[in-house]
């Protein structure tokens, strides 16, 4: 079954219209990539699915429809999202933008979950103390996803985790999310540039042009596919 | 030296006073990046209330908590009905807004209760404090005290709660917040709350001072002011510090430098707030604002 499945989606910023129908699924338990160049759309898909954009248009979330929800409420359904620029709490220590994390479900004890985390991001646990705006970019993106996972998510939205970051960083955080989508049983839809990385984790994949869908298949189809290969991958 | 130690204790009394409301001002600043100019008055309000409820014949702490509570509700409700509409507004709308509720508060007190000043009881006793061979005023410690507990409060809820944390969280970055799930609205409703009851025990401890009129926090706004340009409109815990500092300054100036004396005073609070812009506008303890550009 889908587990999110989004269907005529528009968007706009003032009179631009940025996303014009768009539609892909994510599938339950995998980790579905949507590929594009800069400008097409990709990180105005995912605010227009956690409603931080105008949108019009079908979003249905576990078969139930999330369309004009309050942003605040989406966390709390399953959908964590890990926003472009990494959006930490620079003034707030590891720790405290780890428990905000968890916020959305308040009264369950977070104590675990922060445990949790910890071990698949060990370098966190050893700075818990210090403020977020202290960390390295590829460990303020690894804190970024950590907080996303504090909310136990069904869903996690990854909107450009490599932005700026070594190709070692890059992998190393790949590889974590494997793992959490393995082990944590977390759908990952993950938004990239970076298509060569992005196609290596993903399961499915669509690329985007202009707000528009034009293409999808298998990561492995799309790594072969002619096109692809020469505009994204370069080779 | 008996003089200087009574004239540091009265100033830190006072000082307190500005340092509340000078807190009160950082903590809407913070989150909405605006200048609440209406906090004196809103704090003004509360103390006419707190005076209602205690010739209704409450007892002193009873009618003081009780003044906390309204003062926090309503607190909650300004921002609410008056300040959410215009919340995407630019500043100087908002600014505008809030001189409209400095001007309406002001003019609903007056209307209720008359400009003429009342007196308004201390909860402390009017014999002074002996300790060695110094005589203290009984209400400047005790104001300096209640001042500094919720102080204390405030600080303990917003390190230490998870609500606390989340409003902080809002102030610094509300996209992220809402994508935590905090409902940011709220957290800056309860921020006005907050400021409001700060603001009231503040007005509750200066009235037994300045007497009860509708004017009576204009001087005191001003101090404030001062206190949170030296301390850094960034910085919570500058802000009160600068209070204190603010405090005896002007108390020490106005005893020792002669041409000052009380009259000069106020004069010193304005002074001070040119010296600091000029030589270090974000404070002693602010961070400098950054903005991209």
């Amino acid at each position: 079954m889908a587990l999110l499945e989004v269907q005529g989606l528009e968007a706009q910023y003032g009179w631009t219209k940025v996303l014009h129908g768009l539609a892909f699924t994510v599938e339950e338990g995998g980790i579905t990539t949507i590929l594009g160049a800069n400008g097409a759309g990709k990180t105005t898909a995912l605010r227009a699915v956690c409603g931080m954009v105008r949108t019009r248009g079908e979003v249905r979330f576990e078969g139930r429809s999330i369309a004009g929800r309050a942003t605040e409420d989406l966390v709390r359904l399953g959908i964590a999202h890990v926003p472009e620029g990494r959006g930490t709490f620079v003034n707030l220590t590891v720790e405290e933008n780890l428990r905000l994390g968890a916020y959305g479900r308040r009264g369950a004890g977070s104590g675990e979950d922060l445990g949790r985390v910890y071990q698949y991001f060990p370098v966190l646990a050893e700075r818990r103390r210090q403020l977020a705006g202290a960390l390295s970019g590829g460990e303020q993106q690894m804190l970024a996803v950590a907080r996303g996972l504090m909310a136990r998510p069904r869903l996690l939205l990854l909107d450009e985790p490599s932005l700026g970051l070594a190709p070692l960083v890059v992998r190393e955080i790949f590889r974590i999310v494997r793992t959490i989508n393995r082990e944590q049983r977390v759908s990952v839809l993950l938004v990239e540039q970076n298509a060569a990385i992005a196609l290596r984790l993903a399961d499915h994949a669509y690329l985007m042009e202009t707000g528009r869908m034009v293409m999808s298949g298998t990561a492995a189809d799309l790594r072969e596919h002619d096109t692809v290969r020469r505009v994204y991958l370069g080779y | 030296m008996d003089i200087l130690l009574q004239q540091i204790v009265s100033g830190l009394a006072t000082g307190g006073i500005y340092g509340s409301v000078a807190l009160a001002l950082v903590m809407i600043y913070q989150a909405t990046d605006v200048v609440n100019y209406a906090q004196g008055e809103m704090a003004m309000f509360s103390t006419y209330l707190a005076w209602t409820l205690l010739n209704a014949g409450l007892p002193y702490w009873v009618a003081f908590g009780a003044t906390l509570v309204i003062s926090f509700v309503g607190g909650l409700l300004i921002e609410r009905i008056v300040i959410r509409p215009v919340e995407g507004a630019p500043v100087l709308t908002i600014v505008i807004v809030c001189i409209g509720l400095l001007v309406i508060l002001n003019s609903i007190a007056g209307w209720i209760y008359s400009y003429i000043q009342k007196p308004f009881p201390s909860p402390f006793p009017s014999r002074p404090i002996q300790i060695g061979n110094i005589y203290f005023g009984a209400h400047d410690l005790g104001a300096l005290g209640v001042t500094l507990v919720v102080l204390a409060g405030l600080y303990v809820f917003f390190r230490f709660t998870t609500l606390g944390l989340a409003m902080r969280a809002a102030a610094q970055n509300p996209v992220s917040s809402r994508l935590c799930g905090i409902r940011v609205g709220w957290m800056l409703a309860i921020g006005w709350g907050l400021a409001a009851l700060v603001g009231a025990v503040a007005g509750m401890m200066v009235a037994p001072v300045v007497f009860l009129d509708p004017n009576m926090m204009a001087g005191i706004l001003i101090y404030a002011f001062a206190s949170a340009t030296l301390g850094g409109f960034t910085s919570p815990g500058g802000a009160v510090l600068g209070g204190l500092i603010v405090g005896v300054i002007e108390n020490l100036a106005g005893t020792y430098v002669h041409f000052i004396g009380t009259e000069l005073k106020l004069t010193v609070a304005l002074a001070l707030i040119l010296v600091v812009l000029l030589v270090r506008p974000s404070g002693l303890f602010g961070r400098a604002a950054i903005h991209r550009v």
